[in-house]
């Protein structure tokens, strides 16, 4: 029961992620729960993201809600020249709750401070996404019955993928274990493997998928892409390694399962898909029924 | 009260004496304390001879005193500076400054892509110093979390 914003997955608890795991699951058993009747949910995405509108509009339309907003900026108040801040005291006027996406990194915070409704991040610029991070643990605790002490290897861009950023900070409070395979150009920040030492979490790194694949629970893949390269060169190189194909997963645990956050481009190969133990569909739904757990909890309907 | 004799900025009656600061950090003091909107009577003294610290800058405010948490502001690009409080030619006080944890609205956030540079609103930061808290304190960014080193550090004018 409470009145607060979601900014930034570091914001929630240990306790309040595994509520919203709890109310997710109610949902996904039950999502037909008007809980959000009469309510109104602004969606302002500054910047488009069609995937992350559609599963928060859902979700909104699924607990009865109504929804207004806008899907880009174009042809808005925020396009003639009118400040963030005038917008979100307006909107917060008309609205029972903001959903937020933008460009501008600390937006949604700044929001949290000026509106008198709660504010959801649906992701700002290069900072947070912090819903994807609860539908990412959602996804693991659903495949594995268990979020503490998850063996976890994450491929791709860990320099800058936001979402890798936030599930490591999010599964350090349940104990994990890392195998992080990026190419060096990609590999974790500093501050990031410091983040883990502090905790006493024990981690390892590598250049290639290899044997450790056997090892894990989850194999969490993303995107590597040509721009985050300064050498082409090394682009082309690296992109065929942090590709996972079919045959890497015999002889894999039968309870591992691929996580991707969508959209993927070529990391997976589409063998991959008919696998059972590929999960990545199945995580996009889940994605609708983390995110009426948020806008419940944050409503302190729930 | 003794008085170096090869003291090269004249004594003040009353007011604040900034010494020990690095040179190189003069004017950035001078941005932070905006001193160049005052209209007290203000010297300063530039590559200075410091036994201690090679060259130093000293900064002499007449009849001002500044509050502490203004004095702790310094402490970013000065962290050894001292600051004397001058009342009838003698110091009354010697203050040593401190890293204060927070940082409200004179420092610019250096990610181009914060909200603080694109909105009229103030910045906020929490100090923090690396992996085990010591090393150099640096500037956390409350609203994009992005850190500014002491090196970009820029100040709001
Ligand atoms: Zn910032």
């Amino acid at each position: 029961m409470t009145d607060k914003s979601l900014i930034s997955i570091t914001d929630f608890s240990r306790e309040e992620i595994l509520r919203i795991m709890e109310l997710a699951a109610e949902f996904e058993r039950d999502s037909s729960q008007q809980t959000l009747q009469g309510k109104i949910v602004a969606s302002l995405f500054f910047e488009p993201s069609t995937r992350t509108r559609l599963s928060f509009e859902s979700a909104a339309n699924r607990l009865g809600a109504s929804v207004i907003g806008f899907s880009e900026p174009g042809n808005t108040s925020v396009t003639k020249g009118e400040s963030f801040h005038d917008t979100i005291m307006t909107v917060a006027n008309y609205s029972d709750i903001i959903v937020m996406r933008t460009n501008l990194e600390g937006a949604p915070r700044y929001a949290s401070e000026i509106s008198r409704v709660p504010i959801v991040n649906a992701g700002d610029g290069a900072n947070q996404h912090p819903t994807q991070t609860l539908l990412d643990l959602y996804s693991i605790l659903k495949t594995q019955n268990r979020l503490d002490g998850i063996s976890i290897m994450l491929v791709g861009d860990l320099k800058y993928g936001r979402t890798v950023h936030s599930l490591i900070q999010a599964l350090a409070e349940f104990g994990a274990r890392f195998t992080l395979v990026a190419p060096r150009e990609l590999e974790l920040p500093q501050e990031y493997k410091d983040f883990l030492h502090e905790r006493g979490l024990t981690f390892v790194e590598t250049t290639e998928i290899g044997q450790e694949i056997g090892n894990v629970d989850i194999v969490y893949m993303t995107r590597v892409q040509r721009e985050r390269f300064s050498d082409t060169m090394e682009y082309e190189r690296v992109k065929n390694v942090y590709v996972l194909r079919n045959e890497m997963l015999a002889g894999t645990r039968p309870n591992l399962r691929i996580l991707h956050p969508l959209p993927r481009v070529n990391e997976i190969a589409v063998d991959v898909d008919s696998n059972p133990k590929a999960y990545y569909f199945e995580q996009t739904e889940n994605g609708v029924y983390v995110r009426m757990a948020i806008m419940s909890y944050l409503l302190g309907l729930k | 009260m003794k008085h170096d004799k090869k003291l090269e900025v004249t004594a003040i009656e009353n007011g604040t004496v900034i010494d020990h600061i690095p040179a190189a950090s003069l004017f950035k003091i001078i941005d932070i304390l905006r001193l160049d909107k005052e209209t007290h009577r203000i010297t300063f003294g530039t590559n200075m001879e410091s036994k201690r610290m090679g060259t130093k800058a000293i900064i002499k405010i007449n009849d001002r005193y500044c509050a502490p948490e203004e004095i702790n502001r310094i402490a970013l690009v000065a962290p050894n500076a001292v600051v004397n409080i001058i009342e009838d030619y003698a110091v009354t006080k010697k203050l040593q400054v401190e890293v204060p944890d927070e940082i409200r609205g004179f420092a610019k956030c250096a990610n181009p892509k914060c909200i603080t540079n694109h909105e009229q609103m103030g910045t906020a930061f929490k100090v923090v110093r690396g992996v085990d808290g010591r090393g150099e304190p640096s500037l956390k960014c409350c609203y994009c979390e992005k850190v500014t080193y002491l090196d970009q550090l820029q100040i709001i004018k």
